[in-house]
């Protein structure tokens, strides 16, 4: 008696949403199984894989990673060489120098920025706001405005900021990122509130919040399986967008990635540990259920492409 | 899945003898399914019957106990496919690959990197709990046998990876007291291994050419009377070694398959062909869906600190939150002089507390309290991190002693407890720090 296996197949599937313009344009979403479950049905798009570079340049990045851009002297060089790597299917820029407990730049300089990287390359654009969610109201409406006509996804839109950030992905006809904090209700809430406010269902992807590999993860892996299962089997419409999940912010800065060679000699290569916790993390997060991850290291990037070739 | 009163009835003497202390058959078939007598109560009942019963209550997914002693593992037994529907309880487990075929260079090398990594983590222990032993013929049996003993010297479970009946026996007398497990029955020898695994009373793993040969290997394997048995995952390609997980565990869980509910043996080492980061990523997927024993090439502290991490997540029971062990916990170099704050034991709370301290960079003493392992707010309205409760804690742990600062930090959303604890702690200096961590960095900068 052979093996077989039913289908787990659902009538339901996750809505399509296409980011960017041209031949370059990617489409996330789409698919009615589980992830990856392509033995249940063909899986419609395959998740994506997307590079950030930050507004700070080479500054700001770990040393394995600075020697990829070497000989770089701005972020529209960053942009350029980022796109040229194997497996990047989206270029995000993250805007953190307008942290106004940061750096704090000011928002005509990051939107000079914005504007030459998205001179510079026809890959589809992230744009990633600053840690304020009232700087971003502006920031973000501002790099909605210079973007128009590249069909960009503004990240994000949060409960405290969805209106005008809504608004300007409206207006300026750009995809709007719900971001909430690893909380299927609030996830579910956001893209209500959004819907309401006027934009479109088919222009909204969620970033349901991340953690690093040990870090609560739990947390994220549950809220993925459960919103997973409410669009799916459930079919509820107001949890259908693709979820897009920025890796890269989380795990850079953890003690098992930033503590130095010399400090925990018997952990080993510095480099390693920062891609294999970036490599582990995004595979842990597009397990759960993520139509798109946003890395940093160029060899992350890479294996997570070919991982998901091999699966797709 | 429990059985119905009827199903039980059906099965029974139907002598209403009362014997049991039941006025019928029935009425004792109905105490039976709600679990409040004992089949046992009844002395007719037969032993096929109550075998019968027994295997049809018995979860759809065996429970496979391997190895000996403190290198005890139990694996398999899960009752749902997610973890939120309730937890998963039998962790994965992870072995490194060593063949008969390595030069003994690389094998003394291969040895001496399991051991290096080996830390705790939540006061769990992390290393490599298994050393997977593959036999290649053509180095000859007598070579095996020394890879074996070298092997057992670590004190990990064995897998014996060896598809020829006789190279096994000798084996399994070599180690078969540790309980390791035989992985190399198939579709051609299985009869033959089977002999040898039962002699030596040793788990069976179970391959096939694809996932329909395997289901009909270890369905002959259930005839011969063996239960004691894992499977192996295609090692076709990463597609089908997932197809194989999914499918199998959906099958035993979802409908009930007995066949296919047995722990699970991926080769991620076949499957990453050599790619390092590749083998990182697979060690994280099949830790997510289904893997039961994932066996690597190597394990460095590279890939190891997020996949630990990552397994305690997984298997962490979604109704008990994860705790650290409440106490002082310098950082950033923080001596008796340095600062101190204080906040609960919940995991998630200590890890992004110490985290932003460290990233500070601000020599401090964090003093984890005994909270219950809830976080912040809720341990507050439990009344479990109240002035009392710290102030308690306090003067048990001797931290007026321990530590010379008299600076206290409490978190921002318990500020309310300041002028209490001014009150309950007279010597110290009560400070109300931001309600969120990522406030914290600035926060002690702006103070020094």
């Amino acid at each position: 008696m052979p093996f077989t296996a039913k289908s787990g197949k659902f009538n339901a599937s996750i809505r399509s949403l296409t980011i960017g313009i041209g031949d370059k344009a990617i489409t996330l979403g789409g698919e009615c199984v589980l992830p990856f479950y392509s033995f249940d049905a063909a899986i419609e798009n395959a998740p994506k894989v997307g590079i950030e570079i930050t507004d700070c340049g080479m500054a700001a990045e770990p040393e394995s990673v600075q020697k990829y851009y070497e000989g770089c002297t701005s972020v529209t060089d960053m942009a350029k060489r980022a796109a040229e790597f194997d497996g990047v299917d989206f270029l995000s820029l993250r805007l953190e120098g307008g942290d106004p407990n940061g750096l704090n730049k000011s928002i005509e300089e990051l939107i000079r920025i914005v504007k030459d990287v998205a001179a510079a390359v026809d890959l589809p654009l992230v744009v990633c706001g600053c840690k304020s969610e009232k700087k971003d109201e502006e920031l973000l409406s501002k790099a909605a405005e210079v973007l128009n006509g590249k069909n960009a996804l503004l990240l994000a839109a949060k409960e405290e900021n969805y209106k005008t950030v809504g608004a300007a992905g409206l207006a300026c006809k750009q995809v709007v990122g719900a971001e909430s904090s690893v909380d299927i209700n609030l996830a579910k809430q956001l893209n209500v509130l959004l819907t309401q406010s006027g934009v479109d269902p088919q222009a909204i992807a969620m970033n349901i919040g991340s953690a690093a590999a040990g870090y609560g993860f739990e947390y994220v892996i549950s809220t993925m399986d459960r919103i997973k299962a409410a669009a799916l089997s459930q079919g509820d419409a107001a949890l259908q967008m693709p979820i897009i999940t920025p890796v890269a912010c989380e795990v850079w800065s953890v003690k098992e990635v930033i503590a130095s060679e010399s400090d925990i000699p018997e952990w080993g290569s510095a480099k390693e540990r920062g891609i294999d916790m970036e490599v582990e993390t995004a595979t842990a997060v597009l397990f759960s259920g993520s139509d798109a991850v946003i890395l940093k290291h160029p060899e992350s990037v890479a294996t997570i492409s070919k991982l998901i070739k091999e699966l797709v | 899945m429990a059985l119905k009163g009827l199903d039980i009835f059906k099965l029974s003497p139907k002598k209403n003898c009362k014997e049991c202390g039941s006025p019928t058959c029935m009425a004792f078939s109905m105490k039976v399914a709600q679990g409040t007598v004992s089949i046992d109560a009844c002395p007719y009942f037969s032993e096929d019957a109550k075998t019968a019963m027994r295997e049809a209550a018995a979860p759809p997914m065996k429970t496979i106990k391997v190895g000996t002693g403190d290198q005890q593992y139990v694996l398999g037994g899960e009752t749902v496919l997610f973890r939120h529907e309730k937890t998963f309880v039998n962790k994965t487990r992870y072995a490194v690959a060593l063949c008969s075929s390595m030069d003994d260079a690389v094998i003394e090398e291969k040895l001496a990197a399991i051991e290096k990594v080996d830390y705790d983590r939540i006061g769990e222990r992390m290393f490599v709990e298994m050393v997977y032993v593959n036999y290649d013929p053509k180095s000859g049996a007598v070579k095996y046998m020394e890879l074996v003993k070298k092997a057992a010297g670590l004190n990990r479970v064995l897998i014996l990876g060896v598809e020829d009946p006789e190279v096994a026996r000798t084996a399994l007398d070599l180690c078969k007291d540790s309980k390791p497990i035989l992985n190399g029955a198939n579709a051609s020898n299985y009869e033959e291994m089977n002999a040898v695994a039962a002699g030596a009373g040793v788990a069976l793993g179970v391959s096939g050419e694809n996932d329909s040969e395997l289901y009909d290997t270890l369905a002959a394997l259930e005839k011969l009377g063996n239960k004691n048995l894992l499977f192996n995952a295609n090692t076709d390609s990463i597609k089908a070694a997932y197809a194989t997980t999914v499918q199998y565990r959906r099958a035993a869980i979802k409908d009930n398959d007995r066949t296919c509910g047995y722990p699970s043996i991926v080769n991620v080492a076949k499957l990453a062909r050599g790619d390092n980061h590749l083998q990182a990523a697979l060690l994280a997927a099949f830790t997510m869906k289904y893997g039961s024993i994932l066996v690597a090439d190597h394990l460095d502290y590279a890939e190891a600190l997020p996949l630990y991490g990552i397994r305690q997540n997984v298997f962490t029971d979604p109704q008990k939150p994860m705790k650290v062990e409440p106490g002082i916990y310098p950082i950033n170099g923080g001596d008796e002089n340095a600062i101190c704050l204080t906040t609960v034991d919940f995991a998630l709370t200590y890890f992004v507390v110490s985290g932003e301290l460290e990233r500070s960079g601000v020599p401090c003493n964090l003093i984890v309290n005994d909270a219950g392992g809830l976080s912040v707010l809720t341990s507050w309205a439990a009344g479990k991190f109240s002035s009392s409760s710290i102030a308690k804690f306090f003067e048990e742990q001797d931290i007026a002693g321990k530590i010379k600062c008299r600076k206290l930090c409490i978190p921002g959303k318990v500020a309310a407890l300041k002028g209490e604890l001014e009150a309950k702690m007279p010597d110290w200096e009560i400070i109300v720090a931001p309600k969120e961590a990522v406030q914290l960095v600035k926060f002690l900068k702006d103070m020094q």
